[in-house]
């Protein structure tokens, strides 16, 4: 795809002018970075706040064709409890095939309308081809509108809850997972408390015409700077959080991602989604590779695609995420290891340009998270 | 005097040993330097080789030796701390030390006035 076809957000003009480096992802021109540089963006949101425009992915509202719950149809495909969602409720969740590989993970929060009807985001590589798995396989029972009108904006950092609830008060009674619709300088945005770099945050969808206004607004609050992808990256990783398509991808189960806490209890007993049956199985007996977190020994970044090997040198496995933790202070890393090798603490290898490099497994995330959970 | 190549090295000194490192330009585009893999004292190598690896958060960029010679001293305070390339990059960032097989070869390669022209036609 040539630059010029590349799809802009509404925030591109705040991008350009802010000095952002304008990178194409996902079909998307987007900033990877801005003038203060990845490292400096990264510790300003762990600090303060950051702001990043994730208007590239994909925001839909899923609806029932016969006035039916539309969580209990797209439950099929999906493994969490969707249908006890009470309005104002998210669950982060994973799109499963009929082998019970992810195809991608999403966000699923019920809305305040009457219908139940459901605001789904999923990630901008997917979205086309989210929307088609669903209008196929529930395609009858389901409609699906994506909000092609929309930005979003993600609000990161322990500052975040100050910046926007000086906007509105309201956003401070949210809790991690919860979402409300709230008017924000005269605009009705949909705000829910969540977010993908481990700290407490707020992503809000606001109409695409007013998104530009809004984000000045929110920048011209000190603790608040633009944050790009490279950042976005980094954050995600030492939070321990999955990238799609990297970390999992259409042949990877829930189990071998090890992101089964998106399994809801029930669901399990009843095994009622696609993919269960290997799924449960897994479950039981465990799956033959999964997900581990890696620390190196030393300073070298182990990127996507680095082999892993064992203290004798053979191959076992492949790092699905890495690089440079500007929090942790060192590299990090996520990849498949075979279940023997996937104890907190074992000694593996990691093959970069061909020399072999000390590492162990590690628990994640490698850098605390700080979700604003609801007080039991 | 200092020379510079097209993939903004710098190449300073005037015996056969010089000292080798990457340009204020390059450390810019690059970012954030978290590690410096340098090849090993002794290593020889010919122009265009692969010599040294410099890794950003964002991503791994080679180094390719500016001409042919045997590495002699490595910069080991890199280790430790990589981000003298950002800070310091034709100083305390320097790479290594190469002597090199033919001295005559450092005419081939661009002056200050004509790599700040280079650069001026990146931008």
């Amino acid at each position: 795809m040539s630059v010029d076809e590349l799809i802009t957000t509404p925030l591109y003009d705040l991008h350009v002018e802010s000095g952002g480096k304008m990178v194409p992802f996902a079909g998307y021109s987007m900033p990877v970075q801005y003038p203060l540089g990845i490292m400096k963006e990264h510790l300003h949101t762990r600090e303060k706040a950051g702001l990043f425009d994730v208007s590239h992915m994909g925001q839909c509202y899923i609806r029932s064709t016969d006035g039916s719950d539309p969580a209990k149809v797209i439950e099929e495909l999906m493994p969490s409890a969707l249908a006890v969602l009470k309005p104002g409720k998210m669950r982060y969740s994973l799109l499963l095939n009929d082998a019970g590989g992810i195809e991608d993970d999403l966000m699923v929060t019920r809305t305040f309308e009457p219908e139940g009807t459901l605001y789904v985001v999923v990630n901008a590589a997917c979205k086309e081809k989210d929307y088609a798995i669903l209008e196929e396989k529930l395609g009858g029972r389901i409609t699906l509108e994506p909000l092609e009108d929309r930005a979003l904006i993600a609000l990161q950092g322990p500052k975040a809850e100050a910046v926007l609830s000086a906007l509105a008060p309201e956003v401070a009674d949210l809790s991690f997972m919860e979402a409300t619709m709230v008017t924000l300088e005269g605009v009705v945005c949909w705000v829910s408390r969540s977010g993908y770099t481990g700290e407490d945050g707020y992503e809000i969808s606001v109409p695409a015409d007013e998104a530009d206004a809004f984000a000045r607004r929110l920048l011209m609050n000190d603790d608040v700077e633009l944050i790009g992808l490279g950042a976005r990256d980094s954050l995600r990783l030492e939070a321990g959080l999955c990238l799609s398509g990297h970390d999992f991808n259409a042949v990877t189960s829930p189990v071998e991602a090890g992101i089964t806490f998106a399994l809801g209890k029930k669901r399990r007993e009843i095994g009622d989604f696609s993919g269960a049956e290997r799924i449960l199985s897994e479950l039981e007996n465990g799956a033959a590779n999964i997900r581990v977190g890696i620390v190196p020994a030393g300073r070298a970044p182990a990127r996507e695609g680095v082999e892993i090997a064992d203290s004798e040198g053979n191959v076992i496995g492949k790092i699905t995420s890495g690089g440079f933790g500007p929090t942790f202070g060192g590299p990090v890393a996520m990849g498949f290891v075979p279940a023997a090798f996937a104890e907190n603490g074992t000694e593996i290898q990691l093959m970069i340009r061909g020399k072999a490099y000390l590492a162990r497994v590690a628990a994640t995330p490698f850098v605390p998270q700080r979700y604003k959970r609801k007080q039991a | 005097m200092t020379k510079f190549t097209e993939d903004h090295e710098w190449i300073d000194g005037d015996g056969d040993v010089v000292t080798v490192g990457i340009t204020d330009y390059a450390q810019n585009a690059l970012g954030d330097v978290v590690f410096v893999e340098l090849p090993d004292v002794g290593g020889t190598f010919s122009k265009g080789d692969e010599v040294a690896v410099v890794e950003s958060v964002k991503a791994a960029s080679e180094v390719y030796a500016p001409l042919d010679g045997e590495i002699v001293e490595i910069n080991d305070a890199l280790e430790g701390e990589p981000g003298l390339v950002n800070s310091s990059p034709t100083e305390g960032g320097w790479f290594f030390r190469i002597k090199l097989d033919n001295t005559s070869d450092l005419d081939g390669l661009m002056d200050k006035a004509a790599y700040d022209a280079h650069v001026a036609g990146l931008d």
